[in-house]
Parts: C-alpha cells; sequence; structure tokens
C-alpha cells in the first residue's frame, strides 16, 4: 500500500505524510490460497521409535520435541501426559512408558 | 541433534514442487503422498486414533501437509541460537508462503521466530519476517475474502454475522502501532530449562496495525447487561477431534476500551495468512496469547469464560515478575495479562569485538510492555553506574522505540554491557532472571560481553 501510494504522491507533488495517503485509499483484501510445507522427519530410529512415530506425529512435527532441551524421566512424563490429558492426544496406554523412556533415553537430563 | 535433518537446497525437488502446484487437487495429493506416508502409518497401526481422528481433519492435515511431506527439499541454512546446554542449531527456512527467512522452531504447525538481525533495521518488523505461532496444526490454506465472516454472538442484542466488506467500510478505521510479544519469547534462555517453543528473543515485532475498534463492533450488536467477558475465537482446528479449540478471553471493560482492535492489516498489508489473516485480535500491550489470528466468531459471555485456553493454559504464578523458585509448588496462578519492559542491542551481538579508545555506536530498541517507554539506561560496570540513551521517535507508546549511544571502551579486555528500559509507569526491567514451569514474562535487563581490541 505504502509502496503503490507513494510514487503517486510523488508524482502529482503532493505534501503529504504516507499516514495521510493511506487513508484516502481503503485497503482491499485479496482472496489468499497458499500450501504449507510440512516435514517427514522421523524420530531418530533406537528402540521406542516406532511408538513415538505412530503416537506423536499427527499433531506436530518431530523438529519441536528434537528442539526441547535435556530433561529428567519425570519431566518428560510430564509432557508426555499433558499432551494426552490436556490435548487428547490418543495415545494407547501400552505405549506411553514406551515414548517417555524413548524421549528419557534420546534427551535425558545427564 | 537440532542439526538432524537438515539437508541442502535441492533444485530437481525444488522443481518437483513447482510443477506439484500446478497439478488438480486430487492428483497432488495421490502425487505427493509419500511412502510410507505417516498419515497411512497412523491410520494403519492405530485403532485408536483412526476412531477419534475424524477423515474430515486427516484429510485436511494431508491437504495441508501436501508441498514437501517426503523431505525438506527446503532447509537451506543454518542459525545457533545462544541456548544454554542446547540444542543450538535451527534451520532458517523460505518454504513458508508470504515470508522471507525465519527460524525454523517447529514445521506444523508452525513456529517460526525472527531473525534477531531484523530489529536492527528499524522499529517496524517487516510482515514476511514477523514471526509466527500456531497451536493447532489444522489451519485453512484457502480464504475467500466474499465468502468469510465474523460472527458476534452470545450476550448481545442482536447476533451479526459482519462480511469483510462490512468491516473494512462500515466502521471506523483506526491505525496503531503495537508490540506483539509471545508470552513464551525468550523462553530457551530460563535456567532450569523449560519444555516450550525454545524461543531466543526474537518471537515478538512490531506493526502499525489497521482495522477497526473492537467497542465499535460490540456496540453494533448491543451487549446486554451482565456480559462479564468475551471470547475470541479463529478458524484454526485441532487435528483431534475432542481436544480444545483455540480461545481467548478478555474482561468486558477490556474489550470496550476502545483500544482492543480487530486488524485487517499490519504495516500498511493485509496480514500474510501464517499471522492471521484476514483478521487478528490486537490487544494493545498484553501478550500475544490474546491476539487471536484468523478472528471469525466473538462471544459475549454472562459467565467467567472456564474453557481450557483461558482458566488453565497461559498462566503464571501470581507474584512479583510471574517468578517462583524452580520445584515450588501451591501457588496461586492467574491467567497471563499486561507486558513489562524488555530492551535489546541490535547492532552488536555476545561475543563482539570494538577497537579500544574509539567512540562505539550502540544501539537497539526498547517497549515498555503495557505502556510507553520513559528512558533506556546502559551500564559497563556491572550496574554500578548507568548513563541514560538517546531515544529515538515516539511511534505510539505500544510499539519499539528505538535507542542509540556512544561510549568509548578506556583499555582492552573484556566488558559487560547492561541495557535497562524503564517504562512511563516507572517500572524497569529487573536484575535478576525470572523463572516460572512455563517460561513466560522473561525481562531481565538484557548483558552483552563486549571484547575492546
Amino acid at each position: 500500500m505504502f509502496r503503490k501510494l507513494l510514487p503517486i504522491a510523488v508524482l502529482l507533488g503532493v505534501a503529504t505524510t504516507p499516514l495521510v495517503a493511506r487513508s484516502a485509499t481503503p485497503l482491499e483484501l485479496k482472496n489468499v490460497k497458499i500450501d504449507l510445507p510440512d516435514s517427514d522427519q522421523m524420530f531418530p530410529a533406537r528402540p521406542g521409535s516406532d511408538a513415538i512415530n505412530n503416537n506423536c506425529l499427527a499433531c506436530h512435527s518431530a523438529d519441536m520435541v528434537l528442539n526441547q532441551p535435556a530433561m529428567s524421566k519425570q519431566a518428560w512424563a510430564a509432557e508426555v501426559n499433558k499432551m494426552i490429558n490436556n490435548y487428547k492426544a490418543p495415545i494407547a496406554s501400552e505405549d506411553v512408558g514406551t515414548i517417555v523412556d524413548y524421549l528419557t533415553a534420546l534427551k535425558g537430563a545427564k | 541433534m537440532g542439526k538432524a535433518g537438515c539437508a541442502p537446497v535441492n533444485v530437481a525437488e525444488s522443481d518437483t514442487r513447482a510443477d506439484v502446484m500446478n497439478e488438480p487437487v486430487g492428483r497432488r495429493f495421490e502425487v505427493l503422498c509419500p511412502t510410507p506416508n505417516i498419515l497411512e502409518v497412523l491410520m494403519a497401526n492405530h485403532g485408536v486414533l483412526h476412531s477419534m481422528i475424524t477423515r474430515r481433519r486427516l484429510l485436511a492435515a494431508a491437504s495441508a501437509a501436501s508441498v514437501a511431506l517426503s523431505r525438506p527439499a527446503w532447509a537451506q541454512k543454518m542459525i545457533d541460537l545462544p541456548l544454554p546446554g542446547g540444542p543450538d542449531g535451527r534451520q532458517i527456512t523460505t518454504a513458508f508462503p508470504q515470508k522471507g527467512p525465519m527460524i525454523l522452531q517447529r514445521t506444523r504447525p508452525p513456529l517460526l521466530e525472527t531473525p534477531f538481525e531484523v530489529f536492527d533495521k528499524g522499529t517496524f518488523t517487516p510482515n514476511d519476517q514477523f514471526y509466527v505461532r500456531w497451536h493447532w496444526a489444522l489451519i485453512p490454506t484457502d480464504v475467500e475474502t466474499d465468502k468469510f465472516t465474523l460472527t458476534v454472538r452470545g450476550h448481545v442484542n442482536q447476533t451479526l454475522t459482519l462480511s469483510l466488506q462490512d468491516i473494512l467500510h462500515g466502521l471506523p478505521r483506526v491505525d496503531l502501532p503495537a508490540v506483539n510479544q509471545c508470552s513464551g519469547n525468550s523462553r530457551g534462555f530460563f535456567q532450569p530449562r523449560v519444555p516450550g517453543g525454545e524461543w531466543a528473543n526474537g518471537a515478538m515485532g512490531n506493526a502499525l496495525w489497521t482495522g477497526v475498534r473492537l467497542k465499535d463492533v460490540l456496540d453494533k450488536a448491543g451487549v446486554k447487561a451482565g456480559a462479564v467477558q468475551v471470547r475470541f475465537k479463529g478458524l484454526d482446528e485441532p487435528v483431534v477431534a475432542d481436544a480444545p479449540h483455540f480461545m481467548k478471553s478478555l474482561d468486558i471493560d477490556h474489550a470496550r476500551d476502545g483500544e482492543v482492535m480487530i486488524a485487517y492489516a499490519m504495516n500498511g498489508e493485509q496480514l500474510p495468512l501464517v499471522n492471521g489473516f484476514p483478521l487478528r485480535l490486537v490487544v494493545p500491550g498484553w501478550y500475544a496469547t490474546y491476539w487471536v489470528k484468523m478472528l471469525n466468531d466473538i462471544e459475549v459471555l454472562d459467565q467467567p469464560d472456564s474453557n481450557y485456553w483461558t482458566k488453565v493454559a497461559y498462566t503464571i504464578p501470581d507474584t512479583p515478575h510471574a517468578s517462583i523458585k524452580p520445584g515450588e509448588t501451591g501457588v496461586k496462578m492467574i491467567p497471563i495479562n499486561r507486558m513489562v519492559p524488555r530492551s535489546f542491542a541490535t547492532n552488536i551481538a555476545s561475543g563482539g569485538k570494538v577497537n579500544t579508545a574509539a567512540p562505539v555506536t550502540v544501539r537497539g530498541i526498547a517497549f515498555g510492555g503495557d505502556c510507553g517507554v520513559e528512558r533506556v539506561d546502559f551500564s559497563i560496570d556491572r550496574g554500578q553506574s548507568w548513563h541514560q540513551t538517546q531515544l529515538g521517535k515516539d511511534e505510539g507508546k505500544y510499539g519499539f522505540r528505538q535507542w542509540q549511544t556512544q561510549l568509548t571502551l578506556p583499555a582492552p579486555g573484556a566488558y559487560n554491557f547492561l541495557v535497562r528500559c524503564t517504562n512511563s509507569n516507572g517500572v524497569a526491567q529487573p536484575e535478576m532472571p525470572n523463572w516460572n514451569p512455563a517460561g513466560f514474562m522473561r525481562n531481565v535487563t538484557e548483558s552483552i560481553d563486549i571484547v575492546a581490541v
């Protein structure tokens, strides 16, 4: 908007501020259609990776987890339970321990 | 660990992507489903998931995932964020439509951080590098302006269904510069570290917001006596059907204060889709969690909002600086609310070298939080003495304000440069960092190590 209007103002020799120029012409919105990129990154293969790949990647990409700091097993368990209880992640109960163990092995506090 | 998945740009893959975008939608889906497809694996291996995630949601997720599900062809270069204990590596991505180079914190749902050097270029953050934060992965990617409507309903005299034309041309227009900052901006610097989006300092930005007053919209509907809060909802949806839709509420008096806006433009242009096109709530001086994106539903409530995102999520300890000791429990929690002052140097990073005994210009940005900037001071003797910087033009009390100073480091060696904003309410940045388990509201006095050579 600024970019389109300012040259016009210059052409007409109008001494005006961008704010005045902007309010003279109402802004019109244009349709938007985009494709968002996604990641097919899987969790590193090690015991338990099938469980975390199958349960966690529907709602978020793996990079979120891999960017987390090292945390204790207790902290990882709290995260997994938050996903289940607060965000309704449909994780089979038999997979919960496997996922917590996987995360603790991969990114456990030293 | 953070460098996993880094791949060089692959021209052949980029070409494939361009071809695919010209394919009819049905074919595109077929072509782009990789083997094994994450969603197929999920559906085949997981009966529970199959039953709880609807077909529509899966298809929408698959469609949204269509571009680069198979490989990160768009992974280009890396940046190291100075997060204590790491992981510090992040990709710089240019794969998101309408966005320039961004720090990739999470691909889906997108968490994109503004590279910090952007803040040195001026007080307004360009739309294409304004940070991005979504909670749920089902984000509409096709918005037709003549079909979009905003509903105002609930405890009102008259339910409204407003078109974008109604909003752009039927109500007084307002312009307001304001900082939008994630509650968890700088979370990655918390020690001990806490889980969440591991941002450095780039989950913030300042824009000139253009739109209409929320008050005018509420008045048009006619708020009934007894209204207590107003709840805001956008078009994004959770992948799991029974997960809580993202909604936030403001008290009725706040909603009607004449400052809270519904914006249809930022920096003179329509919003990038991932920043909330076509409408976004603007809550000046409050954390960005309240700035609901793709706003399409406003509900006036006659009872306090008990929805998860208002009552449980985004709460802070009711203590000074929202700070507690790690492990401390039994603390009263309240919804996060007003922002607090911050300031940053933008033309020199920690570890930077300057010439000894020569004047050096240091500059940066500051904001007052819920009010303007009164002063920005610096210290090079670990806070024993403070010196006032020169403030740049005041573009509005809720926006960024530039500051600048000249200093001369007398002798070679290591120096610590501290910068501290005091806002117009007299609140200064604290000397010590705060801590809370969610990693919210960091605003410690910033410290930069400089070496004079």
